[in-house]
């Protein structure tokens, strides 16, 4: 077995080193009868060669995004990522490395988290960013845990305008560990009034923008009448590089900020690995979840990097940490920040400038084909339409023609009818005129 | 003759002394400044065409700047090289983390990953353009499931606190379904656990009694009968426990928790000990979380992304949250709503004509994430399963636990052993009474340690041991490289044991080949700095 | 001054802060969290947390009583709990509720017996 270095010889050797006459005596704390004897019924070992052959032939059984005219997004985006990125992931001392617990050793690892943070809080506009999350969808679960802790309330409004899956897992949260949670229905039209809604009972709102739907929300308002009642703002964003166009959240009045950081630096992945970002005013570092990295200096004064302010964290606080989070996404924010500096503030704005564009152009090219209802008057990358059929069908039509034609809002939401007829669609630099013109005459003859 | 200068062609004698230099690099050893001191605002290492917006839908919502800086290709690529260069990696040396199992990550796995069929797929395109994703996961859950004798599998947590997170959700939700989710609010957790149990167990609003250890580091199941009543939700215990050791009890302890209508929660950190060796299930355990970033083999990247998938037993199976994969004929379906129709079974069901799918199909607890968890980390996994198979995986943890045990038999005339027992499974555990009168302590010796090119053990836990040491070699190390780990480890004791007072000093001071000298801890959270300002 | 066996001390005048001993248990202080004023609290309830590097602990109040004033200059300065943890790096002033409660404590001798 090519991973394994020992020799049956060198086995041989140790365990007699060892004093023991057999490997099954340094199992034999094990119960008896919950040993396995011989092998398990799964295949044995195999060579590098067919595990390859195996492997690519169930990824031949998916259709790849950049094989196909591609639409979808609703949290997760296709957008190109510099040939360099996915080569400094893979080096060795990235990818291979544990924590940075011994700082010494981990500087590098600590100095590109510390620049992460600070990318990652410029983009938001909060005081400061932790070293990231598992996901956006966790980040908002903790972010709710966060503004319970804060207040000392415990009870969340959820926006319509929040991806159904985050508002899931806030949900499942809640069910389980007795908070209240209360939901406001799906918003495809953006007609919510969450203003109206809000009383002092709540700790916090929960609100997205751009929204699952594609529309553009004023924070601002909101967020007066929220501080007004002792509530913490959540925003969410699931397209970062809506950040290198839009106001920043931090900016419209928001409290705290997270969202998903796939867009930049990482791949679709069916969904994860993806990397959670997590921003907030300096008041509330110390109930933040997850990890931090900070400066200091060595012994010998020369500057350096640490994690620190841990007691928030697990390993110390046991019971009493803000967070059992023990992990970040550590190579996925690596990714993030190398992608994020290859771009810059200049390149940022131009592909983000690109991004509306191109959707801009999908909108212009789908009020061309008859029976379809554009939800948006305004939008970054992505928007809602409404369609005379259900969308789930017309999605599956659409791929029997080669195209993946967006994300129907049923697919998330299949136990509220108005969604069935909502299909949501997402243009990036990737998205070519020829795409378009392909989906909309696809379109045509589907509908 | 081409070249007729004469130059030395052997080195001098060789010189010790650390003389400064201009640019504060030593030879390899690259000094770099962060991003925002060498970045530009108007510089990009990518090229877009410039898009002017004569029209827009974006209200009013326009930004100016941001404060971002940029590189040019190759100045990020030294950038992020030099960073690099000042971490330690499991490709370079052994890392003998205790409870972290840094084993060797196979770079097919990393291959696998990014084939386009697996990478390049959206999670949510139409479910009949990703049937080879699904069955990959279906594949995942049938090694998960066959190598625990579990029933089902939550493949979606994100890590492995995640998945103690989502066992313990569903024992919650067990306990809602029975009508005692008011009443049972305890959780007996042993005070040797990694912190993020009691953390879990807290955050659902669960109580924590803490299970002292036995003096062999181990728990008793007497002890735990005498903590037994009717407020207990479950018991968390890790096995092999964070000594390194298997809880010999496991079963008894199992059985007296369910007696008195407790959930038995196995943190499945230590997995890579048994392999192919235990049958969890035949253990009692009712829920388990699998770390696939320690014992299968994903990267641990500098701290995630992780994956911890959770196995569970008939009487949890039930509650396991959405989505879930299941076969329909000849090709899968994803289930991923609580509320879809009856007739869909929630969770991942190995066959079984017992079992009637429709009978649960109202009780998956919810959902712990967006989409389907970490689709890239199932391809790595699974990419080390198939290719180690049944016997290789059983053959990794056979040498695993072979190596820790080298260690100790090596390591323990010189190094204290907390606990008096033959065999340790896939980690060696040792206490600081040997650094007794020498004035130096755990920390020392693992700073001094880095001096020496390997990783420090894990320090100062299990917290049951007074400046635990926590060795775990892994399978993928081998013989010579133990030698020669065991001879360092032995002339480091030796050494801090000489009380001459230039070594001590050294120790106290180490590490001194580093990039970075000891770090001021203590400044940092004083006054913290975690940002950038200009 | 009286002590509580968790490590505080109650001077006469209901000043409350951690001993010497408890200061050097925990190393370099970082993070002092103080309660608010006018607070009411129970003898043994956790009213204020003291943070080193690697380690947490709560401050409890030996006694029963109000909160009625606390030493803001912790705040800011920190590590004053470990050079005079026992005089200006107080960390809270009770209106004692019960002097028996008070004489209940430890006297010096019992505590540092207690602390070896």
């Amino acid at each position: 077995m090519r991973y394994h270095p020992h020799s049956t010889a060198d086995r041989e050797f140790m365990l007699q080193k060892i004093g023991a006459a057999h490997i099954n005596e340094l199992f034999s704390d094990i119960p008896e009868n919950a040993r396995i004897q011989g092998d398990l019924p799964l295949p044995a070992h195999a060579s590098e060669m067919s595990v390859e052959r195996q492997l690519s032939s169930l990824a031949a059984h998916n259709v790849s995004a950049g094989s196909v005219p591609f639409f979808c997004g609703a949290g997760a985006y296709k957008h190109h990522v510099p040939a360099m990125v996915d080569h400094l992931i893979q080096r060795s001392e990235f990818l291979t490395s544990y924590t940075p617990y011994q700082p010494e050793i981990s500087q590098g690892t600590l100095q590109y988290l510390f620049e992460f943070q600070t990318q990652v809080a410029l983009l938001t506009g909060m005081d400061v960013a932790n070293a990231s999350m598992y996901d956006g969808s966790t980040a908002a679960a903790e972010a709710v845990l966060m503004a319970h802790r804060i207040t000392k309330k415990r009870k969340c409004l959820v926006s319509g305008s929040l991806h159904p899956h985050y508002a899931d897992v806030i949900e499942t949260n809640a069910n389980l560990t007795g908070d209240a949670c209360v939901r406001l229905p799906a918003d495809a039209r953006n007609a919510e009034d969450i203003i109206a809604q809000l009383d002092e009972s709540l700790s916090c709102i929960v609100i997205q923008t751009p929204s699952f739907f594609g529309h553009l929300i004023d924070l601002q308002p909101i967020a007066d009448a929220a501080h007004k009642l002792n509530i913490i703002v959540i925003a969410v964003f699931t397209e970062v590089v809506s950040l290198g166009l839009l106001q920043s959240p931090g900016a419209m009045g928001a409290d705290i900020v997270v969202g998903e950081g796939q867009s930049i630096g990482n791949a679709l992945n069916f969904g994860g690995p993806y990397l959670g970002l997590f921003a907030t005013r300096e008041k509330y570092v110390r109930q933040m979840p997850g990890r931090l990295c900070g400066e200091t200096v060595d012994a010998n004064g020369k500057r350096g990097f640490v994690l620190t302010l841990s007691t928030r964290e697990q390993h110390i606080r046991r019971d009493k940490a803000t967070s059992n989070i023990c992990t970040n996404s550590g190579l996925c924010a690596l990714a993030f920040t190398i992608h994020t500096t290859l771009l810059g503030e200049k390149g940022l704005q131009q592909m983000a400038r690109i991004n509306h564009a191109k959707a801009l152009e999908l909108r212009t090219a789908l009020q061309g084909v008859k029976g379809v209802e554009i939800l948006n008057t305004t939008f970054f990358n992505e928007f809602s339409i409404a369609l005379p059929k259900p969308a789930a069908e017309i999605v599956e039509a659409l791929a029997a023609r080669n195209i993946l034609g967006g994300v129907p809002a049923s697919r998330l939401l299949p136990a509220e009818p108005s969604m069935h007829n909502i299909l949501i669609l997402a243009a990036t630099e990737i998205t070519t005129s020829e795409d378009i013109a392909l989906l909309t005459t696809a379109l045509k003859e589907v509908l | 003759m081409l070249n007729s200068i004469g130059r030395p062609t052997a080195p001098t004698a060789a010189e010790t002394q650390d003389y400064p230099t201009f640019t504060g690099n030593k030879g390899l050893q690259l000094e770099q400044p962060l991003l925002f001191e060498i970045g530009r605002a108007d510089c990009t290492g990518v090229d877009f065409e410039d898009v002017t917006l004569n029209d827009n839908a974006l209200g009013k919502f326009q930004r100016d700047s941001i404060g971002l800086v940029g590189l040019s290709e190759p100045e990020a690529m030294r950038h992020y090289v030099r960073l690099s260069q000042k971490n330690y990696s499991i490709d370079a040396g052994l890392y003998p983390l205790g409870s972290c199992t840094m084993k060797h990550n196979p770079r097919l796995n990393e291959k696998m990953a990014r084939l386009a069929g697996f990478s390049d797929i959206h999670p949510l395109q139409p479910i009949s353009t990703v049937q080879g994703a699904l069955q990959l996961m279906d594949t995942l859950s049938h090694y998960l499931l066959t190598l625990t004798g579990m029933e089902a599998v939550a493949l979606s947590p994100k890590a492995g606190a995640h998945g103690e997170m989502c066992g313990m959700m569903a024992i919650k939700a067990a306990l809602i379904a029975r009508g005692e989710a008011g009443t049972r609010t305890t959780v007996l957790v042993p005070i040797s656990a990694h912190g993020t149990n009691p953390a879990t167990a807290a955050q659902l609003g669960f109580t924590v009694r803490d299970v002292p250890a036995r003096a062999d580091g181990t728990v008793c199941v007497e002890t735990v009968k005498s903590l037994l009543d009717d407020s207990v939700a479950a018991i968390m215990l890790t096995n092999p426990n964070t000594c390194g050791l298997f809880e010999r009890e496991v079963k008894q302890i199992a059985d007296a928790v369910h007696e008195a209508g407790g959930y038995f929660y196995c943190d499945g950190a230590n997995f890579n000990a048994i392999v192919g060796k235990v049958k969890v299930a035949d253990l009692g355990v009712d829920a388990m979380h699998i770390n696939l970033h320690k014992t299968f083999s994903t990267p641990h990247g500098g701290g995630g992304p992780g994956s911890g998938p959770v196995v569970l037993s008939p009487a949890l199976a039930k509650f396991a949250p959405v989505p879930f994969v299941k076969k329909v004929g000849n090709g899968y379906v994803l289930i991923e709503h609580t509320s879809s129709s009856a007739s869909e079974p929630r969770i991942h069901l190995k066959e079984d004509p017992r079992v009637k799918p429709e009978d649960d199909s109202h009780l998956a607890f919810g959902r712990m994430v967006a989409f389907h968890g970490q689709t890239g980390m199932y391809v790595r996994a699974l990419t080390y399963m198939l290719s180690h198979g049944a016997d290789g995986m059983r053959q990794a943890s056979e040498d695993a636990v072979l190596n820790a045990n080298y260690i100790k038999a090596c390591l323990q005339d010189l190094y204290s052993v907390p606990f008096d027992v033959k065999f340790c499974m896939h980690e060696a555990l040792f206490d600081d009474r040997c650094l007794n009168g020498t004035g130096l302590t755990t920390l020392d010796l693992a700073k001094a340690m880095i001096d020496e090119g390997y990783h420090p053990m894990t320090m100062y836990f299990p917290l049951v041991v007074h400046g635990a040491m926590l060795i775990e070699p892994t399978e993928s190390e081998s013989l010579a490289a133990l030698d020669l780990f065991i001879a360092t480890m032995r002339d480091l004791m030796m050494r801090a044991q000489s009380g001459n007072p230039d070594i001590i000093h050294q120790f106290k001071t180490a590490p001194h080949h580093t990039p970075r000298a000891r770090l001021d801890e203590t400044r940092a959270a004083r006054s913290p700095k975690l940002r950038w300002n200009a | 001054m009286k002590y509580k066996d968790t490590h505080e001390y109650i001077k006469a005048d209901g000043t409350v802060g951690i001993t010497n001993h408890a200061q050097e248990l925990l190393g370099d202080i970082v993070f002092v969290e103080l309660p608010k004023i006018g607070r009411v609290v129970k003898a043994g309830e956790a009213v204020a947390v003291v943070e080193s590097v690697k380690a947490a602990s709560e401050v409890y109040a030996p006694v029963s009583g109000e909160i009625i004033a606390i030493n803001e200059a912790l705040n800011g300065a920190p590590e004053r709990v470990n050079q005079s943890p026992e005089s200006d790096a107080w960390f809270f002033k009770l209106k004692v509720a019960n002097d028996a409660e008070v004489s209940a404590l430890m006297d010096e001798a019992a505590y540092k017996a207690m602390i070896g």
